[in-house]
């Protein structure tokens, strides 16, 4: 996994509450099976005019105009603003790879679907609740401004904005600690396979049934 | 002794090992395999050069891309070629790995989440955890079930635990008799019209109260499966006799002396008397109508009597601009009935409502009556092969069939059509699944969740119709 440390990133707006993860990726791109490659298909419903599967040369597709990250002024963005239970539904980590493929690393909201909020964490992508009325400045601000960009810092979990005002953010600390060095959890699991071993004796003693092959 | 809720009980037991932080390993005793969310997670561990910790914990099937038309020519008939290197993939993990897997061809094939309560794979007391979100359904046996993504089914795979912290406790009381023609999945539906689809999140939900008691297990899973359509990963009921019933005899439930071991440890799978919830919810059954979603979100639901809201009427902004984006999407206008919605396909499958009494309790609408000639295409998918083979030991199949319902091989179709069953764009479809997110069902398209009585209602009347006014005379 890609270390987080700081990011000086500009910004997107994506003002819709309840955004799913069948938004984020439509179901035909979920036939890989690769985890790279989904970028060109965020959002392909929404940012596309025409029907999207899976091979087809998506530059030739006849863009949304309509969309917002279709607007020239956020290409290249790298932090997401979303509206409340952003990433909703479905498990489908593809989701978390397409925003990561196309270049977020940061996406904002008042709340995230569990799941989601989960699978963001296992690919480098640095997901931050904020309040809503402070996400509400957000948007006006990124609105109004073209070019504005925040800055990250993931080890003293603050966002600057460029009028120098300073945000403070919560992350769960061994998360952070994972995402600071970029470490896999299942190499940090298997330092604990004393642990596991143990609990599988005692449980096999207390509920035999668990570990039947049926 | 404090007492606990149920899901403090199946958090305890399996707990490994906790932080100072709270920061916890959790031993994972069932893992549910499919072809969509798995192949990287098999790609992963092959990288690394581990294999999987315990290969007899997990269950194998392909469901979501499967083929319903036809299983002639088997894996290789499959027609689109990238649906099919997805169970290749699969069957190859699962050959390599020494995991038990129902191949497409196997009359135990299904949906995952209908095979393992079926099997009695799925048992009280159990951590189970797959690639899939609809996991929830599970925890109507009283166990700790929740959906994970493809980084997590590596974890699980590679060391038999999950990283996680515990949740917060929430408790959904249904109370009361619900009428006549109130299925299970409107129950769901109206607990999800009240706390709205973020409402769980952060909490494992227990379901409990008469109304949910009353409710057999497949009614129960019902419930669960849409959990985390109000955000919350796992959903739970507890264990009473019905549950023990239903897993009696199942090939792999326990037997002999390890069943009376079993069923002592399930009957303590219950809240305890005065355990503490951090938010209660209350919910009279008398009052919950048969319901129908109209927007692209599982929370946008009302009951058949009423009409398309406004969003004039809604007072908070954010929500307002959904409402809007809702009905431009489902060409809708407020104040329409919902009884003058017109439709062009029906949809009865899905890991919400496939079993065999979902099935039965369509076909006693669809009997002795016509699908509706301005509907395009009404099908019906059973869960699994052997629901579909008690489905048509009953006579079930030529009830559809007569009435003009395709009756078709088990899997996961139209609820998020990654196979050929699917919508085309401006298409307006009764479904029986789980989401009516934009674009679910086929790009365009536009899905009205409604209980499995009530989509046969609709197929037969060709707009939404009060199945309470058709329900067979007792």
């Amino acid at each position: 996994m890609e270390k987080f440390e700081v990011l000086n990133g500009l910004v997107a707006p994506l003002d819709r509450p309840n955004v799913d993860t069948d938004a984020i990726i439509p179901k035909q791109y979920l036939k890989s099976v690769k985890r790279t490659g989904f970028g060109p298909n965020l959002f392909d419903d929404w940012r596309y005019l025409d029907p999207g599967e899976p091979g087809q040369d998506n530059s030739k597709r006849r863009l949304n105009p309509d969309f917002v990250l279709n607007q020239a002024r956020y290409r290249g963005a790298q932090i997401l603003l979303g509206r409340e239970n952003f990433g909703c539904g479905s498990s489908r980590e593809h989701a978390v790879w397409a925003l990561e493929d196309a270049g977020f690393r940061v996406v904002m909201a008042p709340g995230f679907a569990d799941i989601f909020f989960n699978n963001c964490f296992k690919n480098g992508v640095l997901p931050i609740a904020l309040n809503a009325g402070l996400m509400d400045r957000l948007f006006a601000e990124v609105e109004a401004t073209e070019g504005y960009r925040l800055k990250l810092d993931l080890e003293t979990q603050t966002i600057t904005t460029p009028g120098s005002e300073v945000i403070n953010f919560e992350v769960d600390a061994f998360r952070k600690y994972c995402l600071l060095n970029g470490l896999d959890d299942i190499g940090l699991t298997l330092q604990h396979t004393d642990d596991i071993r143990a609990y599988e004796t005692r449980r096999r003693t207390e509920a035999p049934w668990l570990f039947g092959d049926g | 002794m404090s007492a606990k809720t149920l899901y403090d009980k199946l958090w305890q037991a399996h707990l490994v090992r906790e932080d100072a932080d709270g920061t916890s390993l959790i031993y994972i005793d069932r893992h549910l395999v499919h072809e969509v969310t798995s192949p990287q997670a098999f790609e992963g561990l092959r990288l690394a050069g581990r294999k999987p910790w315990r290969s007899n914990s997990i269950l194998a099937v392909p469901d979501h891309n499967v083929p319903t038309t036809h299983r002639t020519g088997g894996v290789a008939g499959i027609e689109d070629p990238v649906a099919r290197i997805q169970v290749e993939t699969l069957d190859q993990n699962c050959s390599d790995f020494a995991i038990t897997e129902f191949h497409m061809d196997d009359s135990r094939q299904g949906i995952v989440h209908v095979i393992g309560p079926e099997q009695g794979a799925t048992l009280p007391g159990m951590t189970v955890v797959c690639g899939d979100s609809h996991t929830s359904t599970h925890g109507a046996f009283g166990a700790l079930a929740f959906g994970i993504g493809t980084s997590e089914v590596e974890h699980v795979l590679a060391t038999q635990c999950l990283i996680q912290k515990q949740s917060k406790n929430m408790q959904v009381r249904v109370e009361g008799n619900a009428g006549p023609g109130v299925s299970a999945k409107d129950l769901v539906l109206a607990i999800i019209g009240k706390i709205g689809t973020a409402g769980g999140t952060g909490y494992a939900i227990e379901f409990a109260g008469s109304a949910i008691e009353a409710l057999s297990l497949e009614g129960r899973m019902t419930v669960c499966n849409m959990a985390i359509e109000a955000g919350a990963r796992a959903g739970m009921i507890a264990v009473d006799q019905k549950t023990i019933d239903y897993i009696a005899g199942r090939p792999y439930a326990p037997t002999g002396d390890q069943w009376n071991a079993a069923v002592t440890n399930w009957r303590t799978l219950v809240s305890d008397e005065g355990a503490e919830f951090d938010r209660v919810v209350r919910l009279d059954a008398k009052d919950i109508k048969p319901q129908v979603t109209w927007g692209t979100s599982p929370e946008m639901v009302v009951a058949i009597t009423d009409v398309v809201p406004n969003p004039e009427a809604e007072t908070d902004a954010v929500k307002q601009t959904g409402m809007r984006k809702a009905l431009d999407y489902m060409q809708l206008t407020p104040g329409t009935a919902i009884t003058d919605i017109s439709l062009d396909r029906v949809f009865i499958g899905s890991c919400t409502n496939s079993r065999i009494e979902d099935l039965r309790a369509a076909a006693s609408i669809a009997k002795g009556r016509k699908v509706a000639a301005n509907i395009k295409q009404a099908i019906v998918v059973p869960g699994s092969g052997l629901v579909k083979q008690q489905a048509e030991a009953e006579g079930l199949d030529r009830v559809f069939t007569d009435a003009g319902f395709e009756w078709r091989e088990p899997g996961c179709s139209m609820c998020l059509a990654m196979n050929a069953d699917r919508l085309e764009p401006g298409e307006r479809c009764a479904s029986t699944s789980n989401r009516n997110f934009e674009g679910r069902q086929g790009a365009g398209g536009r899905t009205h969740l409604v209980g499995p009585a009530m989509a046969a209602a609709a197929a037969v009347a060709g707009h939404f119709v009060d199945v309470r006014e058709l329900l067979p005379s007792a």
